[in-house]
């Protein structure tokens, strides 16, 4: 079925995370605070979580430690595990879809 | 913080605070002010005829209905003062020829959308400009799982069959969707199927609406309600489809009023979190709220802001808080958490919009209230009267072929 797939991504360092249509991540001016904007609910994303989510534009996961390993002077591999936790709660929660094709 | 936690567990740990829900039902979002979605009821014009309609029974004329340009003026206003999502509803909102263009204004003035709609008005074509304009959800009613049932409840020959259809495009073109099913004696036999056919359909979520009984439906009760042994059935089923669903659909229960224990948190609490605006441009704390006389509720044709109109405005401050309640409720524990429950509910009931909610057992009136449902449950009215602009037309009578 279709929408399985997007329900069902499994995060790999491999995966290509966007956030489907129907999630949206906004800063609302109003409130001076991120939001993702989903069906029927609003949520507030907390800073590591936007951080993480404004990556998830096409690149691989391995790209975005890569970045935030550099970023941060941090050792990747401790970055790692808990990014891909992150990322997949995210995708469990249906905010995060696989790309459908990998940008260049 | 940095992202550079120290361990896994802590970490899986954060990441489910770290969505904290700023609104579903029953949020903090009135610590915020404006409220973050607002329900847009475009037209009172439907095809279907649905006994338990939510609208007023003095339906708006399509003449009367706010134009193209006044709806986009309200938009830009409501992303202008803080609200993240608009709900297009009706109504069928489909019958509005320019809502594709309001909804490419929505997007443009960076309003989430979603579509509220009986889906028999729809093309695929139609449905596809939605999609393109930039729409970002939609939800769809069901009156059954079968057309014997759901085309006699909606009045309306074949509309089943065109849901179903309707249903399969948007998930074709990958909007998320929504199964509304409003249930009540007539149909909650159905209720398994119902859900089976809302997995069917590849539905993220569910909605079981029980039937609230204002306007239509309170015209309808007797047809409608519910028995005592349905309720408790009903709450085995949902309860067991949602550890058996459990990230494949999501299931909101909207429980009966009349069986109730405490009454519901209606709308957050009046004037909190939620208004809505009617074909006409009303500003309005509920969708049901003009069944209340009494109350006078300002338009955005009006000389004031909408911000002003939720702020400021009589029909507003009259029920918000817990400033203006009676007893029971004054000295209750509970106040703040069910605000004394629906004042439309109130008003039906009681005549007294600021009377206790007779679906609390606190009320006076619950026991009398609950009698009223069990003997209507049992009793032989079975025929609708069907909702439309000439004030409703009896089953017997009715031209189901439209």
């Amino acid at each position: 079925m279709s929408a399985s797939r997007s329900r069902k991504l499994s995060v790999t360092e491999a995966s290509r995370p966007v956030l489907p249509r129907h999630a949206q991540l906004k800063f609302d001016k109003t409130r001076e605070r991120w939001v993702i904007l989903a069906p029927e609910r609003v949520l507030a994303p907390d800073e590591i979580a936007v951080e993480v989510l404004q990556l998830c534009d096409g690149r691989s996961v391995a790209q975005m430690l890569d970045q935030l390993a550099a970023k941060y002077a941090a050792p990747r591999d401790d970055i790692g595990a808990d990014v891909v936790t992150m990322l997949q709660d995210l995708a469990d929660k249906g905010f995060l879809v696989e790309a459908k094709e990998p940008t260049p | 913080m940095t992202p550079t936690p120290t361990n896994a567990t802590e970490m899986a740990n954060e990441t489910v605070d770290s969505l904290a829900v700023l609104e579903s039902r029953g949020s903090v979002a009135e610590t915020y002010g404006i409220p973050l979605a607002v329900l847009a009821e475009l037209t009172h014009r439907c095809p279907l005829q649905c006994p338990y309609c939510s609208n007023p029974l003095e339906l708006d004329r399509a003449n009367t209905e706010l134009t193209t340009d006044e709806w986009k003026k309200v938009l830009s206003e409501l992303a202008e003062i803080g609200v993240l999502q608009i709900h297009f509803s009706g109504g069928e909102p489909t019958a509005r020829k320019d809502l594709a263009e309001l909804v490419q204004h929505a997007t443009d003035v960076g309003l989430y959308s979603n579509l509220i709609t009986s889906a028999v008005l729809l093309t695929k074509d139609k449905l596809r400009a939605l999609a393109d304009a930039g729409l970002c959800h939609i939800q769809i009613s069901f009156q059954g799982n079968e057309p014997m049932v759901a085309d006699r409840v909606a009045g309306m020959k074949d509309a089943h069959a065109k849901k179903i259809e309707v249903a399969h495009w948007a998930r074709e073109l990958d909007l998320p969707l929504t199964v509304n099913a409003v249930m009540h004696r007539q149909n909650l036999h159905q209720l398994a199927d119902i859900i089976q056919m809302a997995v069917d359909l590849d539905a993220d979520r569910l909605e079981v609406a029980n039937v609230q009984y204002y306007g239509w439906a309170l015209k309808n009760r007797a047809a409608l309600m519910p028995t005592l042994q349905q309720i408790e059935e009903t709450s085995r089923i949902v309860e067991d489809a949602e550890v058996r669903l459990k990230g494949i659909l999501a299931i909101d229960y909207v429980v009966p009023d009349y069986y109730a224990l405490r009454p519901k948190k209606c709308m957050g609490g009046w004037g909190r979190q939620f208004f809505n605006i009617s074909p006409t441009g009303k500003i309005l704390p509920c969708h049901a709220a003009e069944t209340i006389t009494g109350l006078d509720f300002e338009s955005v044709r009006g000389n004031h802001s909408i911000a002003w109109i939720w702020q400021n405005s009589d029909a507003f401050n009259r029920y918000r808080g817990t400033g203006w309640m009676p007893e029971p409720c004054q000295s209750c524990d509970f106040k703040e958490i069910d605000f004394g429950g629906c004042r439309c509910q109130a008003f039906a009931l009681t005549g007294d919009a600021g009377n206790t909610d007779p679906a609390c057992t606190l009320s006076p009136l619950h026991e009398r209230i609950f009698k009223l449902a069990e003997t209507e449950a049992a009793g032989d009215v079975n025929r609708f009267i069907y909702r439309n602009f000439k004030g409703g037309t009896p089953e017997d009578q009715a031209d189901r072929s439209a």
